[in-house]
């Protein structure tokens, strides 16, 4: 009996319809996203993530949308990110059901707004998610970097210093995908993950490359994750979290069935 | 006649998954989000619901004039549940924020998740995610909820357990502490309800079905 580990699937968000990732070319529709969110809670998911990932901002009337649509179906906690810019944005999701914010590319480029929405909001609803690409060479100490836009654009900004740094600034929890694993599915960066969550007291959700439930096990027993996130092992029926769940027990991690 | 529910609105928060987990349980009542004292103390069923810092809570709280409304909800009886930091608020003292003197309905006081339990086992603070809570004292609102239940929390602080007696569900982050209390018409619970699926929507039912007298 203790505080469990959560498993959370990840839509990806792509005008109005999950797809299966930001690194698919080639992009599979995994269903409309208040039908999806619907499913994962009926089978016993922690907590779900809604990443919008349109381009466009035209789109964002329907991101509303749909977040009122699965709050008001879906009593797990929400985390909505993708495109959060400003306090607004932060209110909009929030009064539209959502728990919790993810903030990305707009901590990076203005670390005060992680601050003065912390102040704002409270911490327990703003998620910074960061993600990260190994940048040292392999004789070289593991070193990570920050990178934004879909991880093409570099900063040179170190991973764990960065994620110290946030939570200084307020973020109550840290999302943090390897952009070299994701979309890969041969298991999360787990040095990555680790170098991360011991870095940090708040919780870190482990991201990129989930392929198989022991990769899922392994961010919580090697990589020190307080949840993990997956999305396309979850979406085409692979696994379900029930499945997980059950895996992840047997290999004595606390979860919640 | 239609029965209300209140939700006390003081701008701390967001109150719309409150709101819509009360019209998934019971969607006939009405739900009101509400700072005026007259609906307030009209309705049938009141939520004291409150996230974020403690000193701003406090201040919005006595700003609006809501520390008499609680008192006066407490008074007349109808059923009142305070959430999260709605129920921290309902404590004596709080050392959040440099330390903030709260309501004192409860003799309790709030302090932050720290020490060697947590340094050495690495635990995070918040305490975010889904934990067990003991039912250590029967109350209508677990009625139908199994011994041990996983509830969602997020907070850094705590309700120590010094005032045990009044405390009907615990839970354990390092150091026991008290995830719900209750008095007469009153219950107040540290997780979220509203976001603990199964058990969360059943404890809200128990709750709005619930005439007030343990």
């Amino acid at each position: 009996m203790a505080l469990a580990k959560r498993i959370i699937p990840c839509l990806d968000v792509d005008k109005g319809r999950v797809v299966k990732g930001v690194k698919f070319v080639d992009i599979r529709d995994a269903g409309n996203p208040v039908e999806v969110a619907k499913r994962y809670n009926e089978q016993g998911a922690d907590e779900i993530t809604f990443l919008d990932i349109t381009a466009s901002h035209e789109d964002r009337g329907t991101t509303v949308q749909m977040v009122e649509q699965i709050a008001a179906e879906v009593f797990i906690p929400l985390t909505v990110g993708g495109g959060i810019r400003t306090v607004d944005d932060i209110r909009t999701m929030l009064n539209a059901g959502a728990d919790k914010v993810g903030i990305n590319s707009a901590a990076v480029s203005n670390p005060e707004f992680v601050r003065e929405a912390a102040e704002r909001f409270g911490s327990q609803c703003i998620v910074v998610a960061i993600d990260a690409k190994r940048v040292s060479a392999e004789n070289e100490p593991a070193r990570w970097e920050i990178f934004t836009h879909g991880g093409r654009k570099p900063t040179g900004i170190d991973a764990v210093e960065w994620a110290k740094k946030m939570v200084a600034y307020g973020a109550g929890e840290i999302l943090l995908t390897s952009m070299d694993q994701d979309g890969t599915k041969v298991g999360f960066d787990l040095e990555l993950t680790k170098a991360v969550s011991d870095a940090v007291a708040v919780p870190v959700i482990a991201s990129g490359g989930v392929g198989n439930l022991q990769h899922l096990a392994d961010g919580v027993t090697l990589g020190n994750a307080d949840a993990v996130l997956a999305a396309s092992i979850f979406h085409f029926g692979e696994y379900s979290i029930p499945q997980a769940k059950a895996f992840m027990a047997k290999q004595g991690i606390e979860v919640r069935f | 006649m239609t029965q209300t529910v209140a939700i006390i609105d003081y701008g701390m928060g967001n109150l719309h998954s409150v709101a819509s987990a009360v019209s998934h349980e019971k969607p006939d009542m009405q739900v009101l989000i509400t700072a005026d004292e007259a609906q307030i103390l009209a309705a049938d069923h009141v939520i004291f619901p409150g996230v974020g810092a403690i000193r701003d809570c406090m201040a919005e709280i006595r700003r609006l004039q809501l520390d008499d409304t609680v008192r006066r909800v407490l008074a007349q009886g109808q059923p009142l549940l305070g959430v999260c930091v709605g129920m921290q608020a309902l404590m004596q003292h709080s050392e959040e924020n440099g330390g903030i003197d709260c309501l004192g309905v409860f003799p309790a006081n709030v302090q932050l998740f720290k020490g060697e339990a947590f340094e050495q086992a690495h635990l995070k603070v918040p305490h975010m995610g889904w934990n067990n809570v003991y039912q250590c004292i029967d109350h209508p609102v677990w009625h139908g909820i199994s011994q041990d239940s996983r509830f969602y929390f997020v907070h850094s602080y705590y309700v120590n357990m010094d005032d045990a007696s009044e405390v009907i569900g615990r839970c354990d982050y390092g150091v026991p502490f008290a995830a719900a209390m209750a008095r007469n018409n009153l219950v107040a619970v540290q997780f979220h309800p509203e976001k603990s699926h199964v058990a969360g929507l059943r404890l809200l039912r128990n709750f709005l079905n619930w005439n007030g007298q343990a």
